[in-house]
């Protein structure tokens, strides 16, 4: 039986952002430390660690989840995506962060990475959300900057742009 | 906010989790979906040695329907029992209160059964799987057993499972033809845990109640139709039976309103279900 022992550091592999990385965690460490600390992936923020804000909703083998109620043992082997992989190139933004720009949905930009890896997964799910639903999925973070409307509205404008060029990422 | 250290064992099959928790008991505890473990984890309200992580068996990973209901595994997250076809069908009532659980980010994760194991007094999964006369099946090294949702939720989040027990499954009754079901919850913002919750099961012949958020535990009063004496009594002394209690979040005096208002709609909303 695989079984990591209290106090060691024991190596932890999957793919993130579509690269193969590994690194050395104690069983206790949560996923958003060892995203952080031991790969250096710091886009995913670390909030109230308890899984109410937010901030570290990173994708899980293709769902939506806050990396602070995981293991990073837990995830070995699975397929990992942050908001380091949202631009599709270096210097580009995708659809969904470029209508955060255009709207202003961020201030101090604390929540914003958590916010992009939920609407960035829904969006692909659902490219026709009605307002109600989208911020039924939003209710899942906490932001206490924007006041949430600009980021409905950017998520409103990406899902039309999305829907007109669905090439576009 | 970093939980204490414990050793991880990653079980291959239930044999060596059945094992792992014959040996460290209440040092133990077992992973699934994490949504409960990890905030208890973390804030050290629970220090176990060992953590059995569960969600590598197949063989707790299936929704089966059958002839005597259906049964959910323990590895079987709330966004796939929400996922699944036969859901409205087959349990209409988890099909109303399921998007009640949380929040999408963290139903992807949370497992049906785990919220069971973790017996929030406040929580929509306990007060459906009562409300449906559920049976929670419980295995150890020793053998298996299932127990009704009424015995086994005790209290304040505690079960009747052993502590050498695995939750393995839980078996829900199929909708019974011809009754209405109803979901309703109150709470400060939608992805809380209520302040109450409300699941009503209605039939030709019976009225059944239950309330989360109010007692200890989940309560479940069935209701005679035709004793003569109007609903908003019955409602009222089930309200004062409740024993609820002022907190941060609401006074009893409240909650009984609550009770009171919200099960009569709950009920009328099942009856229309069922008309």
């Amino acid at each position: 039986m695989p079984r990591l022992t209290a106090g060691e550091r024991h190596t932890v592999r999957f793919t993130l952002n579509g690269r193969a990385v590994e690194a050395q965690a104690e069983p206790r460490m949560l996923l958003t430390d060892f995203l952080r600390h031991e790969l250096g992936a710091t886009g995913t923020h670390v909030g109230c660690e308890h899984g109410v804000c937010g901030a570290c909703t990173v994708e899980i083998d293709g769902v939506p989840a806050r990396s602070c109620l995981t293991l990073a043992v837990q995830t070995d082997g699975a397929s990992i995506r942050t908001v380091e992989g949202l631009a599709p190139e270096p210097g580009r933004l995708s659809v969904l962060q470029e209508a955060f720009r255009r709207h202003h949905a961020l201030q101090c930009g604390f929540c914003t990475a958590g916010i992009l890896m939920s609407l960035d997964n829904y969006l692909r799910r659902q490219p026709n959300p009605s307002e109600h639903e989208l911020r039924e999925f939003l209710g899942g973070h906490i932001c206490r900057c924007t006041g949430y409307v600009p980021i409905v509205a950017a998520a409103m404008d990406a899902a039309r742009r999305l829907r007109e060029s669905p090439s576009d990422v | 906010m970093k939980p204490a250290r414990f050793d991880y064992i990653r079980a291959a099959d239930l044999a060596e989790a059945h094992d792992a928790l014959a040996e460290y008991g209440n040092d133990a505890r077992v992973i699934a979906g994490g949504q409960t473990l990890m905030p208890m984890l973390s804030m050290r309200l629970v220090r176990p040695k060992v953590v059995v992580d569960i969600m590598h068996l197949p063989a707790l990973r299936g929704i089966e329907a059958g002839g005597n209901g259906i049964r959910i595994g323990a590895g079987v997250r709330q966004a796939e029992l929400l996922a699944w076809p036969g859901l409205a069908e087959h349990l209409p009532l988890l099909n109303a209160a399921l998007p009640w659980v949380g929040h999408a980010q963290t139903r992807s994760r949370g497992t049906v059964c785990g919220s069971a194991a973790h017996a929030d007094p406040s929580a929509e999964i306990p007060l459906c799987l009562l409300a449906l006369g559920a049976t929670i099946e419980l295995s150890s090294r020793r053998g298996r057993r299932r127990v009704p949702a009424a015995d086994f939720f005790t209290g304040m989040m505690t079960t009747a499972r052993a502590e050498n027990e695995l939750i393995e499954a839980v078996h829900i009754p199929g909708k019974q033809a011809g009754s209405g079901c109803a979901f309703k919850e109150f709470g400060r913002r939608h992805g809380d845990f209520a302040i109450v919750a409300c699941a009503a099961i209605v039939t030709a012949a019976s009225v059944r109640l239950a309330v989360g958020g109010v007692a200890d535990k989940p309560v479940l009063r069935d209701f005679a139709i035709d004793d003569g004496k109007p609903l908003d009594e019955a409602l009222d002394a089930f309200a004062w039976a409740l024993d609820a209690r002022d907190d941060l979040h609401a006074t009893g005096r409240y909650r009984r309103e609550l009770v009171r208002q919200m099960g009569r709609d709950t009920i009328e909303e099942a009856r229309r279900c069922h008309a």
